[in-house]
């Protein structure tokens, strides 16, 4: 009986937390459905207009349009760079490669307001760059890029060096070992990377503030909307997309993840 | 050195240094064709190491290594006569049974029925017929290493280098396999280079065994040359157990040595060494099972030292006696046959007793 009533309370904290966590995100969805401009209680009634606002939307479509194009660039690149730094790390003998990581994993420990003015600065002043999406996309891939070389080092310290070995063993140079061992092996990390960095670049607002000049990625876009009480719903109705989009992508990268692990652990006999 | 007509390998003053540690310490010597070598020694010795630089894994600090005659020094593993079964086997875990034996058949240049004659071939060899369609993560572990053993051998090469390859199986297969292995060996008739911390599984496959320490080459000989003629001590010490006693050269006759070995009295050695000298310090060796056991005081005649049995331990097949002798540190082990069943009921224990040998079986090494 002791034990039924420590259990119910350690469940009532653990509903409070999440209720505490997740509630306040869930209001967005609930009021982008409500048919009120007003962000208030009560709901006034159902409606799907806002959603249907927000596909009839040119700048709004525009805007998605960037962050796509962006998100997928930075993905890809930030992927591409992460793998390579993953293999170094791991499979060489490299001088001073503690500090190597180190340099790379900085961005994730620096605040992004500062990187956003440091960034800026620089390619402005130093290098007289055009603000566009270019600009926005090589600023995401500094802070997307840790996170791509860790997944990767993960998935790369997961199997056996003798796999690599035993295809140069039997006659494969390191170009083909790259593509029919080490990237197929990879493969799930390199998938989750992918998603990983495409939502982290989708979300990001403040490197995209400083850098993104007269181009306007999909959270620039909503915050310039936030000026006008009418348009409030119709954001709502964005970030909802965005919130479920962003949690497919996020347990999809985890799943895939998950599953490549499991294939490439090795049989206990 | 002259390079012999039949050796496939051979190590030319070889070093790999890592840092400070010298893991493979100036190694020379000849792989004969066809012959199964092994390199045995305990873990650390640095016979992986050599192993990996006969492979074109890790290339040698000092040296050269030369495979059917061509220097090695610039050959990465890709382009080497030399195939490898890795320790744990390197499957590759994302291609079926098949796809892993026919991996290095791709860039031979055979048509796609060539290939898949071959594969069928080697799975049947391998008695591994109706797997070729399973991934590497369903096999059991003997065929694990079974499929490991195709992969290579199915690129016909001239050297088969074998990291350890019966490590992870259980006593009863990795006996079953070392039978099976010798007799592949005899009928591919490729050459084995097989690397091993197992003494017995070294001594019952190989022709030739390369004992190493501290990555060095103590002694290359056949099992049986390094079991009864070890060239040191420590190759004594490695292989099988021995009872050793220090002493000094007393007198040498024509083909014995006669050694001083203190309070226990002195022995007589066969002399097969050239250069010995007198008062030179020296330690005569025995194994356990020439050693004789007499219980009353034999005719002065050969080796004879006085003790007091300290210990007994019942094997089943022999029992062994531990035997105090006086001023020797360590007890003599003898070891003795349990031919007959019950045969001793005598109390043992603090007996004295003379133990006898043959002059031929004890082994004079240099002290160490």
């Amino acid at each position: 009986m002791k034990r039924a009533m420590h259990l119910n309370l350690l469940g009532v904290y653990a509903i409070f937390i999440v209720a505490l966590l997740y509630g306040p995100v869930l209001l967005l969805p609930m009021f982008s459905f409500n048919d009120s401009i007003y962000i208030a209680f009560p709901l006034k009634g159902f409606t799907t207009k806002w959603y249907q606002e927000m596909a009839t939307n040119s700048a709004l479509l525009a805007a998605l349009m960037n962050s796509l194009k962006v998100g997928i660039g930075v993905a890809i690149v930030s992927t591409v760079l992460g793998l390579t730094a993953a293999k170094a790390v791991i499979r060489h003998r490299l001088p001073g490669k503690t500090q190597i990581v180190g340099m790379i994993m900085l961005p994730l420990l620096l605040p992004s307001l500062f990187l956003g003015i440091a960034l800026l600065i620089i390619l402005r002043k130093v290098f007289s760059v055009d603000l566009s999406l270019w600009t926005i996309g090589a600023g995401h891939v500094l802070i997307c890029m840790p996170f791509s070389m860790l997944i990767l080092i993960a998935r790369l310290e997961g199997f056996d060096k003798s796999l690599e070995e035993a295809s140069l063993d039997l006659g494969e140079n390191a170009w083909g070992t790259f593509w029919h061992v080490t990237f197929p092996l990879a493969l799930p990390g390199v998938i989750s990377s992918l998603l990983l960095s495409f939502t982290t670049s989708l979300d990001e607002f403040v490197i995209a503030f400083f850098l993104g000049g007269n181009d306007t990625t999909l959270p620039l876009f909503i915050w310039s909307q936030l000026r006008f009480p009418a348009k409030l719903p119709g954001v709502l109705a964005l970030g909802s997309c965005i919130l479920v989009l962003s949690i497919v992508i996020v347990v999809l990268a985890e799943v895939v993840r998950r599953r490549g692990v499991q294939s490439s652990k090795p049989t206990v006999f | 050195m002259v390079n012999n007509e039949d050796s496939v390998i051979s190590l030319r003053g070889v070093a790999k240094h890592f840092g400070a540690v010298r893991a493979v310490d100036d190694v020379s010597f000849e792989i004969r064709r066809g012959e199964f070598f092994s390199l045995l020694g305990p873990s650390g010795c640095g016979k992986t190491t050599l192993l990996r630089l006969l492979a074109g894994f890790d290339f040698p600090t000092q040296g050269e290594i030369l495979i059917d005659g061509q220097p090695m020094s610039s050959v990465p593993p890709y382009k080497r006569p030399t195939n490898t079964v890795f320790q744990s086997y390197a499957i590759f875990p994302h291609l079926s049974v098949a796809e892993n034996i026919g991996y290095g058949l791709r860039k031979k240049g055979l048509s796609k029925r060539e290939l898949a004659e071959s594969v069928h071939q080697a799975l049947e060899q391998m008695k591994l017929a109706g797997y070729g369609s399973r991934a590497a993560h369903q096999l059991s572990g003997g065929h694990r290493q079974r499929v490991a053993l195709a992969r290579a051998l199915v690129c016909r090469p001239k050297v088969l280098l074998l990291d350890e390859p019966l490590g992870a199986l259980d006593r009863k297969l990795r006996e079953a396999m070392q039978i099976e292995l010798r007799q592949l060996q005899r009928s591919v008739g490729i050459t084995f280079v097989f690397v091993t911390h197992d003494q017995e599984e070294a001594l019952s496959l190989s022709d030739r065994i390369a004992v190493m320490s501290k990555g060095r080459v103590l002694q290359i000989d056949s099992a049986a040359r390094l079991y009864e003629v070890p060239n040191c001590r420590l190759v004594a010490d490695f292989i099988g157990s021995m009872n050793f006693f220090d002493g000094s050269i007393k007198c040498v006759d024509n083909g014995h040595v006669i050694v001083d070995v203190g309070p226990a009295g002195s022995l007589c050695v066969p002399k097969i060494q050239k250069n010995v000298e007198l008062g030179a310090e020296v330690t005569v060796a025995v194994r356990p099972e020439k050693v004789h056991i007499e219980w009353r005081a034999p005719k002065p005649k050969g080796n004879a030292i006085v003790g007091r049995i300290a210990d007994e331990s019942y094997l089943g097949d022999r029992s062994h006696y531990y035997v105090e002798v006086p001023g020797m540190i360590r007890r003599v082990c003898v070891a003795h046959q349990n031919a007959e069943r019950f045969r001793r009921s005598i109390e043992s224990h603090g007996r004295q007793v003379w133990l006898t040998w043959s002059t031929e079986s004890a082994v004079l090494l240099p002290r160490e």
